[in-house]
Order: C-alpha cells, then sequence, then structure tokens
C-alpha cells in the first residue's frame, strides 16, 4: 500500500505544483519529465536487461532534431504528431545499430553504442547546412492539443500547458513500461540480465530480445529528445554528445538502476542538484564525479537503494 | 528412435575430442553417459544439444538433422538440458524462474503489454512444476538465496517446465552433498514420469547413481564409445569396469 501512497502523493505535487510553486522551479521541471521518459527507457535496457549503453545521446539527438525538423522547416507543429515521428525516427535508426551492438555484451556493447554517438554527433557538427552545424536549429513552439496557445507568454506555455503536457506523457510513458516490466516480455529480458546462457536453454533468443529491448530504449529516448527540445527552442549537437549519454547514466545510477522509480528520482535529483550546485560553484562537474564516486561505492541501490535500506538489505551485484 | 548420433567426429584443431561415436535413445529409456575426465562426455552432450556443430556424422532428433542449430532451436523442438554447473537466474523467484520456462514454452515471451501475473496458464504450469520439486513453498525466494540442493533442483525444474521429450542433464547431482543425491533423482524421475518426458539422458560420475537409475550405461573412453550396454552387462565387463566405472561400493 505505501507505493500506490507515495505515487498519490507524487501525482498531487506535481499537478499542483504549477499553481504552487515559481516559475523557475517549474521549468525545471520540465527537463526532469522529458529526462523521466528517456530514462524509462534507458533502464530498460539497463536494469532490466543488462546492457549499459553510452551513447544513448545518439537516440535524444535525433528525437530533438526531428522536432526541430518537423516544426521549422516541414511546417508540422503538433506535438501530438512530433512526438511519434520523433520516437520512429530513433527506431528507425535503432534497428540497424541495435542489430549490431546486442551482438556484444558489457564494455564492447558500451564502446560501441559510444561509438555510434559520436557518429551522429559529428554528422550533426559537420553537416552544417543539413543541421546548422553548431548552432543547431531551433525549435517552434509546438501546438498541444492543436492550439498554439497564443495568449500565453513563453514562461507561460511552457510552466502551464507545455509542462502539463509533459506530465501526461510521463505519465503514459511509465505506465506503458510499467506494463511492460511486468509481463511476459519484461520477464524474459530479467531472464538474460541475470543469465544469458541459462535464458538460451529454456529457448529465449538472447540476441533477439536484447535488440527488442534496444528498440523500445530508442523509441523512449526519441520522444524524450523532442520532449526536451522545446523549453530551450534550439537543439545542437552537444545533445548527442558522449557527456550527454554519460549523464544519463549517472542519473540512472543516482537513482538506482534495481528500482522501476529509480531513473526518475535520479533525474529529478540530477536537474536540481545540478542547478543548486551551479548557482554556488562554477566546477559543478567536480561536486557531480564525487557524488557519483561515492554512489558506486558506498550506494550501489542509489538513492532509491538507500531508501529501502531501512526496510530490507540491498544488494546490486550485477552489470 | 527419438535421438540418434552417428558416427560423431568432433576436433578441436588436432585434438580429436570425440572419434566416431554412434549412439541411439529410444523411448522411455534413461541412458547415463560416464567416462573420465577428457572422455569427451561434455563434448557429446554439446553435439547432442545442438551447441556444438560436428565435424562429422549427423544427429538427429525425431528424425530431423541437428547438428549446431543452436540451444533456442532444439528447446522449440523439444529437446530441454540442464548444467553440470548450477544456472539459475540469481534475482529472481522460484516462481519467476519456472514462470520464464512456461512462458517460452507457450511461445509468449514477445508479449510486451500482457499481463504476467494475469496469465493463469503460466501461473499455473510454474507452480505445478515447483510442486512437482518440492519448491511450492520457496516459490517467492530468490533463486540466489537457496540452499545448494534446491538450486540444483531449480536449474532442473526450469528444464522440466519446458515440458520437453527428452532431457539431457549434465551432472544433475554435481554439488549436492551424498545424502541429497537420491532424493534429488526420486524427485526427478517422478517428475519425468508426471509430465510423460519420453527419454532421460544423464552424464554422471555417482556410479551409484548410474547404476542405480539407468536402462542402459553409455561409457565413453578418451573420445571413443567403449561401451553401449545395461548396468548389469556394464558392470559384468572388467575392461569398462577397470577403465571408468571402478570399484563400486555395495
Amino acid at each position: 500500500m505505501r507505493t500506490p501512497v507515495v505515487l498519490s502523493l507524487v501525482g498531487i505535487a506535481f499537478l499542483g505544483l504549477p499553481v504552487l510553486a515559481p516559475a523557475y522551479y517549474v521549468t525545471l521541471m520540465l527537463p526532469f519529465m522529458a529526462y523521466g521518459v528517456v530514462l524509462l527507457g534507458l533502464n530498460l535496457l539497463f536494469g532490466y536487461t543488462g546492457l549499459v549503453s553510452f551513447g544513448h545521446a545518439l537516440f535524444i539527438g535525433i528525437g530533438a532534431y526531428t522536432g526541430a525538423v518537423l516544426t521549422t522547416h516541414l511546417g508540422v507543429r503538433h506535438m501530438e504528431l512530433i512526438l511519434p515521428a520523433a520516437a520512429l525516427a530513433a527506431a528507425v535508426v535503432a534497428a540497424p545499430v541495435g542489430a549490431l551492438c546486442v551482438r556484444y555484451v558489457k564494455i564492447y556493447f558500451g564502446m560501441l553504442t559510444l561509438a555510434f554517438g559520436m557518429v551522429f554527433y559529428t554528422f550533426l557538427l559537420k553537416f552544417y547546412k543539413l543541421t546548422g552545424g553548431d548552432e543547431g536549429m531551433r525549435m517552434l513552439r509546438p501546438y498541444l492539443l492543436g492550439s498554439e496557445w497564443p495568449g500565453f507568454s513563453k514562461t507561460a506555455y511552457l510552466i502551464g500547458p507545455y509542462y502539463y503536457f509533459s506530465l501526461a506523457v510521463l505519465v503514459l510513458a511509465t505506465l506503458l513500461m510499467w506494463r511492460i516490466v511486468r509481463s511476459p516480455f519484461g520477464l524474459c529480458l530479467k531472464t538474460i540480465r541475470d543469465n544469458p546462457l541459462k535464458a538460451e536453454s529454456l529457448g529465449v533468443s538472447v540476441p533477439r530480445y536484447r535488440w527488442y529491448a534496444f528498440m523500445i530504449s530508442a523509441v523512449y529516448a526519441g520522444a524524450g529528445g523532442a520532449l526536451l527540445a522545446t523549453p530551450t527552442g534550439n537543439v545542437d549537437p552537444t545533445l548527442a554528445y558522449w557527456t550527454h549519454s554519460g549523464n544519463i547514466v549517472f542519473m540512472v545510477l543516482l537513482g538506482g538502476f534495481s528500482s522501476f522509480f529509480g531513473p526518475l528520482l535520479g533525474a529529478f535529483a540530477f536537474i536540481f542538484l545540478q542547478d543548486t550546485v551551479m548557482s554556488v560553484f562554477p566546477y559543478w562537474r567536480l561536486i557531480f564525479g564525487a557524488v557519483l564516486a561515492f554512489i558506486v561505492i558506498f550506494a550501489p541501490g542509489g538513492l532509491m537503494g538507500l531508501f529501502a535500506r531501512g526496510r530490507r538489505p540491498v544488494e546490486v551485484s550485477r552489470a | 528412435m527419438i535421438l540418434e548420433a552417428r558416427d560423431i567426429r568432433k576436433l578441436y584443431g588436432a585434438y580429436v575430442a570425440l572419434d566416431g561415436v554412434s549412439l541411439s535413445i529410444r523411448e522411455g529409456e534413461f541412458v547415463s553417459i560416464i567416462g573420465p575426465n577428457g572422455a569427451g562426455k561434455s563434448t557429446l552432450i554439446n553435439v547432442l544439444t545442438g551447441v556444438l556443430q560436428p565435424s562429422g556424422g549427423s544427429v538427429r532428433f525425431k528424425g530431423k538433422d541437428i547438428g549446431g542449430i543452436g540451444t533456442v532451436a532444439l528447446t522449440r523442438l523439444g529437446m530441454a538440458r540442464s548444467f553440470q554447473l548450477v544456472q539459475i537466474f540469481p534475482e529472481l523467484t522460484v516462481l519467476e524462474t519456472l514462470q520464464a520456462a512456461v512462458v517460452s514454452r507457450l511461445g509468449r515471451g514477445a508479449r510486451l503489454f500482457a499481463s504476467l501475473a494475469g496469465d493463469s496458464q503460466v501461473q499455473a504450469d510454474a507452480l505445478e512444476v515447483a510442486s512437482l520439486f518440492g519448491l511450492a513453498d520457496k516459490a517467492h525466494a530468490l533463486a540466489r538465496e537457496l540452499p545448494q540442493g534446491d538450486k540444483k533442483l531449480l536449474d532442473v525444474a526450469s528444464a522440466f517446465a519446458l515440458r520437453p521429450e527428452i532431457i539431457l542433464l549434465d551432472e544433475p547431482t554435481s554439488g549436492v552433498s551424498t545424502a541429497d543425491k537420491h532424493a534429488i533423482m526420486e524427485i526427478l524421475v517422478g517428475a519425468a514420469k508426471r509430465i510423460g518426458l519420453r527419454a532421460i539422458i544423464q552424464v554422471e560420475h555417482d556410479m551409484d547413481i548410474v547404476f542405480g537409475y539407468s536402462d542402459r550405461i553409455i561409457a565413453l573412453h578418451q573420445g571413443k564409445l567403449l561401451a553401449d550396454a545395461t548396468p548389469a552387462e556394464i558392470e559384468a565387463d572388467a575392461r569398462v569396469v577397470d577403465m571408468v566405472v571402478g570399484r563400486r561400493r555395495h
């Protein structure tokens, strides 16, 4: 009963936040919700399948650039169309990339995903006429529910309709992922994570299921990327840079990859911690490096692991 | 004839792991493969289970050539195996482990949005196998927290949950205390009858287990077939006793 109560309270807080909290903090919730969608997918690969991708920013970049191209060049402004298009574009790229990457595991998988991410980053950077190079492209304000919300200033739009739209997408993405990890498919992924040899002996086609998980995680990253692009109004190659991939892996570790909600908590903590640290100390990566080291050494279960420690022992031995 | 291997050769470079081994497994048989270390038992199991492509000869299961077709395809054809070293899913419960096997057998693994908990057939079948193997009271225990004997049982039980026609057990009682060995074998044989298994092949070092449960014994020595006979015939063959079986306690 504890989880439903906590979720209900969190839900109420999220719904009331635009009314109760200062606009600045509400705008910080927008990247949290976008990353939340990304991380739900990433953790299907990481926490449930046992594959650590260091190149997932590739799919965030694809999603964000899809949104930018659609709004600026193709005149498609409806977010209800942009999100599935971004997810589809990510899936199209993920199909061959994933088919190749899932043939490898551990560090080789991680390095391959990193390599593909950097290939895309370089493409974004160097094909100036197509991508805008290091300046990137504009992401025009998308229509929500068929409306441009003309009476709303940019901030009002972001902390009003766009906030609730993002929240709805995050909730939908969470419900879908909740279903996936508790499905027969999700169980097969867990068998692969725990023991691929044994999984094969039970008839689970390891490469195929890893590929499915890779595709789903890319779809989530694509949709999250499109969601992420709107608040900044601009997309640029750093979205696909390897440090961005590192950040999202950090978020998962921070929250705890063994828990379904861990990555969401990680995204939340990362965004607000980054904002707080940056406001008082310019070398925020120094602090974050120390935090990462602390988590890996002392709290491998992440923040969720720390919370759960009072209730039962947490052992994180995999990956 | 369920499983038939003809003139199997397996080379690793210049090393001959299997040299012209032929065998056949018939309906209802419990066959043990014995031999000293390096005799080629594990290689033979890996060839019979489609993991390794033989360098020569053929393996046919239900009339189909299965040389090197791979574990997943062979599982779907109706052959299951367990491993010498216990293979479990440490973070899954006993029930989840068995559910995974049932999901695979029913071909429901690709169901993305179906509820596992709501699949009554998967739940019932997994619980049935748990009961057969005496694991029902530990259904919600994590596999990694089980005692060694129960881990071994779970490993074998998950192979049984596939409801195969034939099962290959690589040392099903290895790593288990002597006191538990016969209990495990009794459970295993009882479960085999219950699910209608057509044949069991085991690789085993414990000669009490081999002679106590086998209909037929296949002895390997240095990659070659030394004998293929009933336990009584094997026991009467001084050459096999000297080279493979050794002196047994009665």
